[in-house]
């Protein structure tokens, strides 16, 4: 601490304010085009409007801000941490014992919370089902480091194979389920094996394609998919045969007729709540267990090093195979839940957006980090909900948070591995005083 | 056979535009390994700047065709330029050594905050633009159909070899592209040696960022509609065609360009037009199965 | 016992059979028509100027490269012949039981010791696991297997010395234990022949001389072949009992240690034409490692 006193230098203020000037002048010359001159539709053609107050203003906001951040690198010196795992994933991953499972008993009592009002359940589920597809999606990039950019193709052949399969054959939920899971890895499998090969963009670029393709196919299949307009009318599910409307009709006894309780339309709400919530942990058991399992171990094997794991004989196209398969598989289960909770679904709701959304889910909670896609979640999808009055900003936002989270933290916010057996067991903390207290010696 | 040429002419009119943008993925490509997924939110920016300054020089009274052509394309250029370097500047210099996919999802990031970024200031409408280059011969046909060749396509096909011939030039005979093409063999080897790394890489940006820019321009005259989403498309089917010429191979881009150019218009005209970018990303998967070094590509050797 | 051992290699059936290997990279001709072999419980080196085409050699042997002509045969003591060149890359570990070691490490950096030897036994645990359906439901079959693995697993590093380590990041080791549990890596795969490219390259002479024991362990008390690159002659010369000399892509000398330290050829090669007679061992050793530091 003191050396660190004495090295310091006297902050060179004159330097601090050329940088920001300089800053001030780009935003000048990026924001002069397209924020200054506004285009606008006029009799006759187009104009231009000017607003150099707005130009001015991101001038200020950069300026300004380019002197605050510099002055917090001064603060802060060369004290970065070097460390490549994230300290704030080690204090969670340290009292993950109980963070789990405390988080499923606040998941499990929200319902019957005071608070929890419809609009709260109803944002509770989106951000469910976005931990899902976090989960699901985890396998594929967080595990086996397969940047796939599609996934919501998946999502989407999810939805559609449930909704075509309930309103053409009349199935239930629950015989449709499993079946919209099945076509989901199917079609991970057929997509999955020309391209698995290939290297990390360009798997990128690929999924990106198959996801787009997919969408262009929605659109323009219109005896099967009626295209843009969507599908309506998608059943919604049933209480193992109840169903939750106030007048079922003839003969069908209804949920709350069965229960003997006043109807309510929350009580859907809540049946919903639960299922995302059991299809979500369903998801995370499955990938905490597989991890254990030699498939698991070769996913991350071939994340680390692809050329090693030829040499000790392990198959990399099967491995990836069904890493791309089973993630596809939950993103379709999250795809049915998906369009039996809308009732209606359009190939509007599967664009790329979506997929960049599910990825962000992944990689700002930490790759490969369970508990990192739930905080994720709630920050990706629960905050901007609260604020529905920046609805237009959310994207933007989005974009730049992205950037700003990789530049701050290339491995996300709770990068931290628990490696799959140990040799020795480990006192709760045993581990983490050691190598503190190592740390503090060097 | 009238019909044929007619479409011949449009798809390397189209292929000019995408073997421009296509330029700009193969050099990143070949300098840092890794795709500029924001690329196509560059070249869409490209055509948000010419179209402001074409209405611009309109207001100011600018009215003899070939200044006012000449005007815009070198503001576009310029203000372009800056993107790209902000670019780089922001998305990717700072992830140097990172693992690749921190760079690649900062770089997505990049891509959806300029679309949006366009879309705010610019509002979420189709913005139309009347023709500005009109005319063109009629190359007559026998059965009474006229192939159709307007001025606006030959002016796309010279700038386009003419800045190509330009920029050959740039990168084969002067001591930036030298270092350009150092630094492409090997990074650390060109920093031993006393190039300047940051730079090299920051100016491959930007001459990338202003031939999108240029690519914008002609896309805003050519079609006379934009929009903030046009990046997206052109961006997977211009990187589509980086891929299919053989990415890190200049003249590679060009040609690939111009395949894709060709099979969109030709699937559009014989086939269904629904499913012309079906068709475009069916490609990419073909190539990069079967001939993954592209068409002039070298082959990777690994070396382990 | 040990060296008496060694030196009646007549004894020992041979392994590995390489018949007119030659690769070629388009125009360029990296192995250019090579025969040798290697026989079972014996170490073979081979060795030559960088550039020679040794690790060409290994990346066909463990189908990292097709062979543009060659025939590979390996005499697998219990499953019989495999050809290796015509196996599909990761087959060759997977069925003929061939493990390797690569020039510059590598490891799994992020996962830990322990798992990087459970990582060797995949497809045998893989197997056991019913292909993970088995593992899923939690079958007792693969908890066993996966017991015994880690026994496997305890085994090697108790060998290599890294049983404290076990539970950190295989990337936190220091360089010397890195390349050690490669080693231990790939016996873990439990292979009939061990190929090690450079496996002595920036270990220090008492690491160095603890890889030598090391190596003579495996063959003699796991009783398996040892394909062996090194650059260091103090390695070679101690503990090879055969040697391959390439040069150019060309195998220029083959026999004991003893023969190929006497061949005029091998001397010509590493030293330059005009040199008759041997140098003495410590400057010959000099020139190579400048002509090393050269290229790399």
């Amino acid at each position: 601490m003191a050396t660190a006193m004495g090295e310091r230098k006297g902050i060179d203020f004159i330097g601090i304010v050329k940088e920001a000037a300089i800053t001030a002048f780009v935003v000048f010359v990026l924001a002069l085009p397209i924020s200054g001159l506004r285009t606008t539709a006029e009799i006759g053609g187009l104009g231009v409007h000017a607003r150099w107050d707005k130009v001015a203003m991101y001038m200020a906001i950069a300026f300004v801000g380019r002197i605050i951040w510099s002055l917090f690198l001064e603060t802060r010196g060369r004290h970065r941490r070097e460390s490549s795992e994230s300290s704030i994933g080690k204090h969670v991953q340290k009292y993950a014992h109980f963070v789990g499972p405390a988080l499923i008993v606040f998941a499990v009592v929200l319902p019957f919370m005071p608070f929890a009002d419809r609009y709260i359940l109803d944002v509770s589920i989106m951000v469910l089902t976005y931990v899902m597809l976090g989960w699901g999606l985890n396998i594929v990039v967080g595990l086996a480091g397969l940047l796939d950019l599609g996934y919501v193709a998946f999502y989407a052949v999810g939805a559609y194979s449930y909704a075509l399969l309930a309103l053409n054959f009349d199935l239930s939920f629950w015989v449709c389920l499993p079946m919209a899971g099945m076509f989901a890895a199917t079609f991970g499998m057929i997509l999955g094996f020309p391209v698995l090969r290939l290297r990390g963009d360009y798997l990128a670029i690929v999924t990106l394609g198959f996801g787009e393709m997919i969408r262009i196919i929605l659109i323009n299949w219109y005896s099967l998919t009626k295209g843009p307009d969507g599908l309506s009318g998608v059943p919604r599910p049933s209480f193992f045969g109840l169903p939750f409307e106030r007048n079922p009709g003839e003969g069908v006894e209804s949920f709350h007729g069965f229960f003997g309780i006043d109807y309510s339309s929350v009580h859907r709400i809540i049946f919903l709540y639960y299922l995302i919530l059991i299809l979500a942990l369903i998801t995370n058991a499955f990938t905490m267990r597989i991890r254990k399992l030699p498939v698991g171990r070769a996913w991350e094997a071939l994340r680390e090093d692809e050329t090693a794991c030829l040499s000790l004989g392990i198959n990399p196209r099967n491995t990836k195979l069904t890493a791309f398969a089973l993630g596809a598989m939950f993103g379709g289960f999250a795809g049915s839940f998906f369009a039996t909770r809308q009732g209606f679904i359009s190939p509007e709701s599967f664009t790329f957006i979506e997929s960049a959304i599910i990825l962000m889910v992944v990689v700002l909670g930490g790759q490969g980090s369970q508990i990192g896609v739930v905080l994720a979640a709630v920050v990706i999808i629960g905050v901007p909900e609260l604020f529905r009055e920046l609805q237009e900003y959310r994207m933007l936002v989005f974009g730049a948070a992205m950037v700003l989270i990789m530049i701050w933290r290339p491995k996300g916010l709770l990068a931290f591995r628990e490696p799959t057996l140990r040799l020795f067991e480990v006192k709760k903390s045993g581990l983490f005083g050691r190598k503190q207290a190592s740390e503090a010696a060097e | 056979m009238e019909y044929f040429t007619q479409q011949l002419i449009n798809g390397v009119t189209l292929g000019a535009i995408y073997g421009l943008i296509a330029i700009g993925y193969t050099m990143v490509y070949g300098i840092i390994g890794m795709i500029n997924f924001a690329h196509g939110e560059i070249f869409m920016i490209g055509s948000f700047v010419s179209l402001i300054a074409f209405l611009l020089l309109g207001i100011l009274g600018v009215t003899w065709l070939p200044l006012a052509l000449l005007i815009v394309m070198i503001l576009a250029m310029m203000f372009t330029a800056v993107y790209g370097w902000s670019l780089e500047r922001i998305a990717y210099r700072p992830l140097r050594g990172s693992p690749r996919l921190a760079a690649l999802i900062s770089a997505i990031g990049m891509s959806i905050f300029l679309q949006n970024f366009v879309q705010l200031e610019q509002g979420a409408k189709v913005k139309p633009l009347p023709p500005v280059v009109t005319g063109g011969f009629d190359l007559l046909g026998e059965g009474g159909f006229v192939v159709k060749l307007s001025y606006m396509q030959i002016l796309i096909v010279i700038v386009t070899t003419v800045l190509l011939i330009a920029f050959s030039f740039v990168i084969s005979h002067t001591t930036m592209g030298r270092a350009q093409r150092a630094c492409q063999q090997d990074m650390k080897m060109a920093a031993l040696v006393g190039i300047n790394v940051d730079r090299t890489i920051s100016m491959t940006f930007v001459l990338g960022a202003s031939l999108a820019a240029v690519a914008g321009m002609m896309f805003m005259l050519y079609y006379g509609v934009i929009d903030f989403f046009i990046g997206f498309l052109a961006g997977i089917k211009a990187f589509t065609a980086a891929v299919l010429g053989g990415i890190g191979s200049l003249p590679g881009a060009v040609l690939g360009g111009m395949l894709i150019g060709l099979i969109e218009v030709f699937w559009s005209a014989y086939f269904t037009i629904e499913y012309k970018d079906v068709a475009a990303f069916s490609i990419l998967v073909l190539v990069l199965i079967f001939r993954p070094s592209g068409l002039l590509g070298k082959p990777e050797i690994e070396k382990v | 016992m040990m060296s008496a051992m060694a030196i009646e290699t007549g004894r020992n059936p041979t392994l590995l059979e390489v018949e007119h290997l030659t690769m070629r990279f388009g125009g360029l001709v990296a192995i250019d028509d090579v025969s040798f072999s290697a026989k079972d419980r014996e170490i073979t080196a081979i060795i030559g100027p960088n550039g020679a085409g040794k690790t060409t050699v290994f990346n066909c042997l463990t189908g990292f490269y097709k062979p543009s002509v060659g025939r590979l045969a390996l005499s697998h003591p219990r499953k019989g012949e495999f050809l290796l060149e015509r196996m599909e890359g990761f087959t060759i570990p997977q069925k003929a039981d061939v493990a390797r070691t690569f020039q510059n490490v590598r490891l799994f950096p992020a996962m830990s010791v322990l798992e990087n030897l459970i990582i060797a036994q995949h497809n045998k645990l893989m197997r056991a696991s019913g292909f993970t359906i088995g593992g899923l439901l939690g079958l007792g079959t693969y908890r066993r297997a996966e017991r015994d693995a880690v026994d496997l697993a305890k085994y090697w590093l108790d060998r290599m010395g890294l049983t404290d380590r076990a539970d950190n990041e295989a990337g936190s080791l220091p360089y010397g234990d890195q390349r050690k549990l490669e080693i231990a890596r790939a016996m873990c795969m439990q292979p009939v022949l061990l190929c090690l490219d450079e496996p002595a390259a920036g270990l220090n002479p008492r690491e160095s001389e603890d890889l030598n024991q090391q190596l003579l362990y495996i063959r003699d008390e796991h009783k398996i072949g040892i394909l062996l690159i090194e650059h260091d002659m103090s390695v070679v010369m101690t503990i090879s009992d055969h040697i391959v000399v390439l040069d150019y892509g060309r195998k220029i000398s083959d026999g004991s240690p003893e023969q190929v330290r006497n061949d005029p050829t091998v001397i010509r090669a590493y030293l330059g034409e005009e040199e008759d007679g041997e140098l003495p061992p410590d400057v010959e050793q000099d020139l190579i490692d400048d002509a090393r530091r050269q290229e790399t």
